[in-house]
């Protein structure tokens, strides 16, 4: 027990860290900045393992000790348990008097009688009983056995709980992709913006339902004190499983997933894709379509870029257009920049600045679709020399100098961003908790008590009737249960004493004496 | 979408009065409790010497005398705080059981008096307070736990509750009033002038039927765990008292306050029993949680602080519920670790939303 206790405490101790210092998988952007903020420190906490604590290997030392320590206690009281269970309840102790509830009183009945008078009564108590028919006679009995029982199946479903969660780790998948409103997505590998795998799990145990974003919409507080705090996130999806069945019309909300092959669909964020169409230097169509903008706060003040890799300039060469900048669904400009004051689409502008150049696109080299690379390319300059940049309403166009082409802002569209997750070991992690919760309620509220009966012949036709219990937490609960079993048992077999006393108060007869 | 109608407002503005109101009550009642301590021992039954300290088992003691008695608290004022005697390590004797205190109003009649003043202005508050947070989740049609401001004051709520539930369940524990209106007042107080916000709509994530579930089995959780530390906390000095009792050290007069306490152990019991009823449900508070986030974020369990200090409280009061069964750990060491153990709750609460992002972060304070 004293070694649980500690590494109960250890576990506690070593949970603390991770809260405190961002861990690299759940917000590797705020690791980052810590680690450029702390440089100094930086690598000693990377060395202890601080910005994954929880897979770190001291932190998997305390629990797997824990869990050990635990499996060390509980299989020998199982074993232990399951003899209680096949045993009787064990024979009174010698001196029933020095138990803390205990009475006792002489009547005058029939030993044997007695006994089984006892025991009738506690088997209506529905204790279990046994009858000592030899010595001095007596009735033990036990109850609350669930108490243990329940003990021992809390700490067993804490194995339940660490088995599921290993096999959700080993097994699981989770993945994250952007679509646009009008877009489908179909679940494979090559599908996912991003896709972690369990250690274990195989590409191949995505099934491959799809779904179209038909539209999406989100609504805001327009007065204070929380204005421009979302009300609501509704995506409107038509999917379809991966056996070819009918598809379906569903709404994702927040807290509302869609569940699909055994996968749930969340809707994990949302933001503007403007729509441009990027004219070359020959006036042709170098690049058409939405642009995904990501959000960089609150009110959706979006940075994003737009590649046209094939841009041809005036003379018919090749000179790829690159545009980067913010798109502002409420455009406000202020000392501070352009900025965003409201995240819906009241006011919108998009502003944005042109390269021209090598994107980089086919050197093979893998690229972000949100940064420009433009190392090897030239920005666009005014005719005084500072850096060409615009802001656009729908509708308007951009003409870059020297006639390298042109931008039109065309219109609008969102995308929402969608996490894919399967875990298989959900309902085992769900099931081992519930059993735990239930372990734990009959561990704590159950009471575990044993209550003897004594009958001891004194006299000729004479008993002496003890009943006592014992109760390990000591609650009062049992103290009162042993006194009215003795109540029910001294007004079948009445105290000599009381009997003498009843009838000597209204009027002192002479007594009777066989 | 424009969410606070005139009416809403209106109600919004009564709950803010109500909560006013309470927390006027509330300290009058802090002052009652309070005086029934510094008058409690002036009456007659402070001056006999009963001078035995022998077993006592039941709670209800009407007139029990201290164990050094003949000094008249009542010149320290309502201070309850300054209670260590100044001594060194009690020597380890074997304890005798000390029966329990008369309860903090001694056996004066009159501070007797002003103590039951004191609760029936307790229920008053606590039926204002109530009225605050109704009206609150009236005025938003939502339950009222959506942001710090509500939170507090329906886990204030909670730890007033608790409080005269057990006054309601006849359980003599009118000594508890000073401490546990002492943090509701902080926590209300925090609670109107730090984490204020008008009423308002919920941000999408906090749109589930879960919000119900999860965050009031935390609140009820944390009303009952801060009357076990509270109770947790009088153990640790009325233990100090008893042993420096038994030694025969002289005590000083604040000391002697202690005397009117019921029993090291009656009071060890106490915060026991009120951290086994409630520790399942501070369970069941953490396995909601893990089910609303895996239909929110599509993971039951992920180490967001939230989810890591809650983790921390459950395994620092698993650990308290063992101590108690451990040899060495019995008794005071457990004590601390109940301490300790409501300290990671209440760090989870204010440090937590205050200090740390995460994806907790609906304290709706105005510190972006």
């Amino acid at each position: 027990m004293r070694t649980a206790l500690i590494l109960l405490l250890l576990l506690a101790l070593a949970a603390v860290p991770g809260s405190l210092v961002p861990q690299e998988g759940r917000q590797p952007a705020q690791a980052a900045d810590f680690r450029e903020r702390n440089p100094n420190l930086a690598p000693l906490l990377d060395k202890l393992g601080f910005f994954d604590v929880y897979s770190s290997p001291w932190f998997a030392a305390v629990y797997l000790l824990l869990f050990i320590s635990l499996a060390g206690c509980i299989v020998p009281r199982i074993l232990q348990y399951v003899r209680t269970l096949r045993s009787h309840p064990p024979a009174a102790p010698k001196r029933l008097d020095r138990l803390p509830q205990h009475c006792s009183w002489t009547a005058s009945a029939d030993r044997g009688e007695v006994l089984l008078t006892g025991a009738d009564l506690l088997r209506r108590r529905r204790f279990r009983v046994a009858v000592h028919m030899e010595g001095n006679g007596s009735v033990a009995a036990e109850k609350g056995y669930l108490r243990e029982a329940g003990n021992l199946l809390f700490h067993a479903s804490l194995f339940g709980l660490l088995i599921a969660l290993a096999v959700g780790s080993l097994f699981g998948t989770t993945g994250q992709k952007l679509v646009l409103e009008g877009d489908s997505f179909t679940n494979t590998l090559t599908q996912y913006d991003d896709f972690s795998p369990g250690t274990l799990a195989s590409a191949d145990s995505l099934k491959p339902f799809s779904f179209r974003l038909k539209g999406f919409s989100a609504t805001y507080q327009r007065s204070d004190p929380q204005r421009g705090t979302a009300s609501s996130f509704v995506a409107r999806l038509n999917y379809s499983t991966s056996d070819g069945g009918p598809s379906r019309d569903t709404l994702v909300e927040v807290n509302k997933p869609l569940e699909v092959d055994g996968s749930k669909v969340f809707l994990l964020g949302h933001g503007y894709a403007p729509v441009v169409t990027v004219r070359d230097g020959k006036g042709e169509i170098a690049w058409q379509g939405p642009a995904a903008f990501l959000p960089q706060d609150g009110n959706l003040t979006s940075t994003g870029v737009i590649k046209a890799p094939d841009a041809r300039n005036r003379n018919g060469k090749r000179d790829g257009l690159g545009f980067t900048g913010l798109f502002l669904p409420t455009v406000q400009l202020d000392l501070n920049g352009w900025r965003s004051s409201f995240p819906a689409t009241d006011d919108p502008a998009l502003v944005l600045t042109a390269f021209h150049g090598d994107l980089g696109m086919d050197s093979g080299k893998p690229q972000n679709v949100y940064q420009l690379d433009s190392s090897r390319m030239t920005q666009f300059r005014k005719a005084d020399g500072s850096p060409f940049a615009q802001a656009l309403r729908p509708g308007d166009r951009m003409t870059l100098p020297g006639g390298a082409g042109s931008l039109t802002f065309d219109g609008i569209k969102q995308w929402a961003s969608f996490q894919i997750a399967r875990n298989p070991s959900n309902s085992m992690a769900l099931w081992s908790s519930v059993a735990m919760g239930l372990g734990l309620c009959a561990s704590l509220f159950v009471r575990r008590r044993r209550v003897w009966v004594r009958v001891e012949p004194t006299l000729s036709d004479r008993v002496r009737i003890t009943v006592a219990g014992l109760d390990p937490s000591g609650t009062d609960r049992t103290a009162e249960e042993v006194a009215e079993l003795a109540e029910e048992l001294r007004e079948r077999y009445p105290d000599l004493k009381n009997v003498k006393a009843d009838v000597e108060t209204p009027e002192p007869l002479p007594q009777e004496q066989t | 979408m424009s969410n606070t109608s005139l009416a809403d407002q209106n109600l919004a503005q009564l709950a803010n009065w109500l909560m006013y109101s309470a927390i006027a009550v509330y300290l009058l009642a802090f002052v009652a409790a309070c005086a029934e301590w510094a008058f409690g021992s002036r009456g007659p039954g402070g001056r006999t010497s009963a001078g035995s300290s022998a077993e006592q088992q039941t709670p209800v003691a009407p007139s029990r005398g201290r164990t050094r008695s003949a000094v008249v608290g009542g010149a320290s004022g309502s201070s309850t705080q300054v209670l260590a005697p100044p001594a060194a390590a009690p020597p380890e004797k074997p304890q005798v059981p000390v029966g329990d205190g008369p309860g903090a109003a001694g056996s004066s009649p009159k501070a007797d008096l002003v103590g039951r003043i004191g609760v029936s202005l307790t229920v008053l508050a606590l039926l204002l307070h109530s009225g605050s947070v109704l009206t609150r989740g009236l005025a938003v049609s939502r339950p009222p736990w959506g942001n710090m401001y509500e939170f507090s004051t329906a886990f204030a709520l909670m730890a007033s509750a608790a409080y005269v539930g057990l006054l309601a369940a006849r359980k003599p524990v009118r000594w508890l009033g000073v401490p546990v209106l002492f943090s509701v007042l902080l926590t209300l107080g925090l609670a109107v002038s730090v984490l204020y916000v008008d009423s308002a709509q919920l941000v999408p994530a906090l749109h589930s039927y879960w919000l119900w579930i999860h965050v009031s089995a935390a609140i009820i959780s944390g009303g009952v765990f801060h009357t076990a530390a509270v109770v947790s906390l009088l153990y640790l000095f009325r233990d100090r008292w008893e042993r420096a009792a038994a030694a025969g050290r002289e005590q000083s007069r604040a000391a002697a306050l202690l005397g009117r306490l019921p029993s090291a152990r009656t009071l060890d019991k106490l915060a026991y029993r009120l951290t086994a009823l409630v520790f399942p449900l501070w369970t069941f508070a953490i396995i909601a949680g893990a089910v609303w986030a895996e239909a929110a974020w599509g993971r039951y369990w992920g180490w967001d602080p939230k989810e890591t200090w809650a983790f921390i409280t459950w395994v620092a009061y698993a650990a308290y519920l063992h101590a108690r069964a451990t040899a060495g750990w019995k008794g005071r060491r457990a004590a601390v670790l109940g301490l300790v153990a409501f300290a990671t709750f209440v760090f989870n609460y204010y440090g937590v939303n205050i200090f740390i992002t995460g994806l907790h972060s609906y304290g709706g304070l105005p510190t972006k």
